[in-house]
């Protein structure tokens, strides 16, 4: 059980790391559908983390994963190899997204937050939405599954913030034009939380609905523990059983941001015991 | 003629690591009763005609007759007595609230007391003596395994007291049966919840080992109502499903800056320490915040074991031990065990009683850095049957607070009760059964444990899910 099938380094270069993985867990792969994810233990003695569910192969019974890394648990993850075993992974967690004909979507993807809109656009696009994708990365040779994303846009765009590949700025800058110029009835944004909370900046006065996925600090990611509680609208939500998805412009964005970073001295200081 | 002398014999102190070792390790505080201890608690029982402790047993266990076992030596009679209605003796006589239950009732406690009297006979050390005895000396019940059941197979979802004590019953009947567990590790809340230094883990592992002895197959990483639903539990062929997810769900107190950082629930912080092991941090990976200043919020046995763990995760990191437990109400009110409150008491927990929390409040970083609250008095007695804790006003203060653990209840985790809309439930969530058989709104599918009853005890979910194991088995007994 959960053996990785396989593996393929999206880019390894300038610091960023970002891994792709076939995992071998049938009833997961069964019943996820597009914006769900899994928990992932690397070992018995690992953290539980949350990562999107890519891809998800009833018939094979395999889901696939993609992430950077980042912290010790996403460092140790990409030292794994095909033929070895995940500890645990448990899934599929969280709604999935409501999947349906909105009209013109923009799918905002910066980072590894592109490996989550994939799922999510391509389901959309099916459902028979006119998509438009802008994709954002530091740099163009950090940049992944641009060719499957545009592959199934109507539209698609490129923002690097050094300008090496496409229109030099930020997807947000992108977004702002396109809203201007044209009406869309739904932005779905996945990224850092910063490229997230100004997604949100910008959608605002346009009144276009916007959401967005978010990456919460889980323990269980069932609902047991509310590590990953957000404050959306006024009202506390877990974001692992209430979410991952929610309205941008409802979330207290400064809460998450300061939450996220609960331990980050003790992830630094783990990291550097384990050398990595 | 010899004047006969009624000599009241003085209980036997059960023998507990001392205080001062116990605060730098996570290992089992009470070491319990041997055999010469047991013998002489045993022979204090006056054998009542009319036995009151079993009265004050959930589950009804024939406490007068394992007694007079004890003293006659034969234990095993006394073991088999026990599980008679108690699966689980080496568990629940550490965890049983016995004060509240069957010492409450026993003669040696005065009527009308809020709990046992120190006199009252220790019941609950005496049923850990003869379990812990049952468990090292391969006492097993038989297994009478009903060769039409087994062409049954069974889900049980949730491996809690409730579904191994229902996978243990219909298993020895001869039912083939599956537990799916959506953590990675089977027990739960005497896992994720209950310290090692209240439940050591070799008891537990001992009860999921016997069951693994009888074929019971146990699916980690299975979460009911994501991975698989109940419909599809049926269309794979089960012929009837037990629910036993428990409470798993904290409550918040509702109260500005709750979200701060380093504000954690109760599950949340047991859950890093007990199931993740945060303890042994860098070895384990998952870490936990430990703080000058750790408050606890709550007066139940999870405010304890918080308050415990936290004072051992100070001691351990060498910070001066400063956790104290705030709690509305008074400590006679404190539904906690004694036992638990005297621990904490002993390992330097501090307590601070008669208080209502109203905020808290950080700094730029978003970290918890006081807790305000107001004093109360206790007013008139609420549908509890306690005093209920009125708030004085202009009666506000701040206490230095860089770790809050909120412990104040939960409540169910409606995961799979969302995606099974036949189930139905209460106005708490919680799934209503039929009282007698344990059966649900779902034809086949039975439930206990605390996703029934709300937040109870060990020995109430297993009481519950023995009463559904014997429902499940007569139904299956009629079945084509």
């Amino acid at each position: 059980m959960n053996l990785i099938l396989s593996k393929n380094v999206l880019t390894n270069i300038s610091g960023t790391s970002v891994a792709g993985m076939s995992i071998e867990a049938p009833e997961i792969a069964r019943s996820a559908r597009p914006g769900q994810f899994v928990a992932i233990m690397v070992s018995e003695v690992g953290e539980r983390i949350p990562l999107t569910i890519v891809e998800n192969h009833p018939k094979n019974g395999t889901v696939s994963i993609i992430f950077q890394e980042a912290g010790l648990t996403t460092k140790l993850l990409g030292k794994m190899n095909a033929g070895e075993e995940i500890y645990s992974i448990v899934g599929p967690l969280g709604h999935p997204t409501d999947i349906k004909k909105y009209g013109k979507i923009i799918m905002v993807g910066g980072g590894v937050g592109i490996a989550e809109i994939l799922p999510v656009a391509a389901a959309l696009k099916a459902a028979g939405n006119h998509v438009t994708t802008i994709l954002g990365a530091r740099t163009k040779n950090i940049l992944i599954l641009e060719k499957e994303l545009k592959a199934l846009s109507d539209e698609f765009y490129v923002a690097t913030d050094d300008g090496s590949y496409g229109r030099k700025g930020f997807t947000i800058d992108v977004l702002d034009e396109l809203l201007k110029k044209s009406k869309y009835d739904l932005v779905y944004s996945v990224g850092p939380i910063p490229m997230m909370r100004r997604t949100a900046a910008v959608t605002k006065p346009y009144g276009v609905k916007t959401l967005v996925s978010l990456n919460a600090l889980m323990v269980d990611a069932t609902g047991m523990c509310g590590c990953c509680r957000v404050t959306v609208a006024g009202e506390v939500k877990f974001s692992c059983v209430d979410g991952p998805e929610f309205d941008a412009n409802s979330v207290d964005w400064d809460e998450l941001t300061k939450r996220n970073n609960i331990y980050s001295e003790k992830e630094k200081h783990i990291c550097s015991l384990s050398k990595l | 003629m010899q004047p006969v002398k009624t000599v009241k014999k003085e209980p036997v102190k059960v023998r507990e690591m001392a205080s001062s070792l116990r605060s730098k390790t996570f290992e089992e505080v009470v070491f319990g009763y041997n055999e010469s201890e047991a013998l002489a608690e045993a022979a204090r029982c006056l054998q009542c005609k009319n036995p009151v402790c079993t009265e004050g047993c959930p589950v009804g266990i024939d406490i007068k007759s394992f007694i007079s076992c004890i003293t006659n030596k034969d234990y095993k009679s006394a073991y088999f007595k026990i599980r008679e209605k108690n699966d689980f003796p080496s568990i629940c006589g550490r965890v049983c609230p016995a004060e509240y239950q069957c010492r409450k009732t026993c003669v040696f406690t005065k009527k009308n007391e809020p709990f046992a009297s120190q006199n009252a006979i220790n019941v609950h050390f005496l049923e850990r003596f003869i379990g812990d005895y049952g468990m090292n000396n391969g006492c097993f019940i038989p297994v009478k395994r009903d060769p039409w059941l087994s062409k049954f197979k069974v889900a049980v979802v949730g491996s809690g007291p409730a579904g191994v004590c229902f996978a243990g019953e219909l298993a020895r009947a001869g039912v083939k049966v599956v537990v799916f567990e959506s953590l990675h590790k089977t027990g739960g809340v005497l896992r994720y919840g209950i310290p090692p230094f209240r439940l050591p883990r070799n008891i537990l592992d001992f009860e999921i080992d016997y069951l693994k002895t009888l074929g019971v197959e146990l699916v980690p990483n299975m979460i009911i109502g994501k991975s698989k639903t109940i419909r599809g539990l049926k269309e794979e062929g089960y012929a009837g499903i037990f629910l036993g997810l428990g409470a798993g769900c904290p409550s918040f107190l509702g109260i500005p800056g709750e979200n701060l950082c380093n504000v954690y629930s109760a599950n949340e912080f047991l859950t890093r320490v007990n199931l993740m092991s945060a303890y042994k941090f860098p070895e384990f990976h998952t870490p936990v915040n430990i703080g000058k200043h750790m408050i606890v919020i709550g007066g139940g046995n999870t405010a304890m074991d918080a308050a415990r763990s936290a004072l051992r995760l100070q001691k351990m990191a060498g910070i001066p031990a400063d956790t104290t437990v705030f709690y509305r109400r008074t400590e006679i009110e404190m539904p906690a065990r004694r036992l638990e409150i005297e621990h904490a008491k002993e390992e330097g927990v501090k307590f601070k009683f008669l208080v209502q929390p109203v905020a808290f409040s950080g700094d730029d970083k978003g970290l918890v850095k006081k807790l305000k609250c107001l004093e109360c008095k206790l007013g008139e007695p609420d549908s509890s049957g306690r005093r209920r804790p009125v708030s004085i006003e202009e009666s506000e203060f701040e206490s230095d607070c860089d770790i809050a653990i909120i412990a104040t209840g939960l409540k169910a985790n409606q995961v799979l009760i969302s995606a099974t809309q036949e189930l139905k439930t209460d106005k708490y969530g919680d799934v209503i059964v039929n009282k007698e058989t344990m059966e649900t709104s779902i034809d086949g599918v039975y439930a206990g444990g605390d996703i029934v009853g709300g937040e109870g005890t060990v020995i109430e979910a297993m009481g519950m899910a023995k009463r559904a194991s014997k429902a499940m088995v007569e139904r299956l007994k009629k079945e084509e």
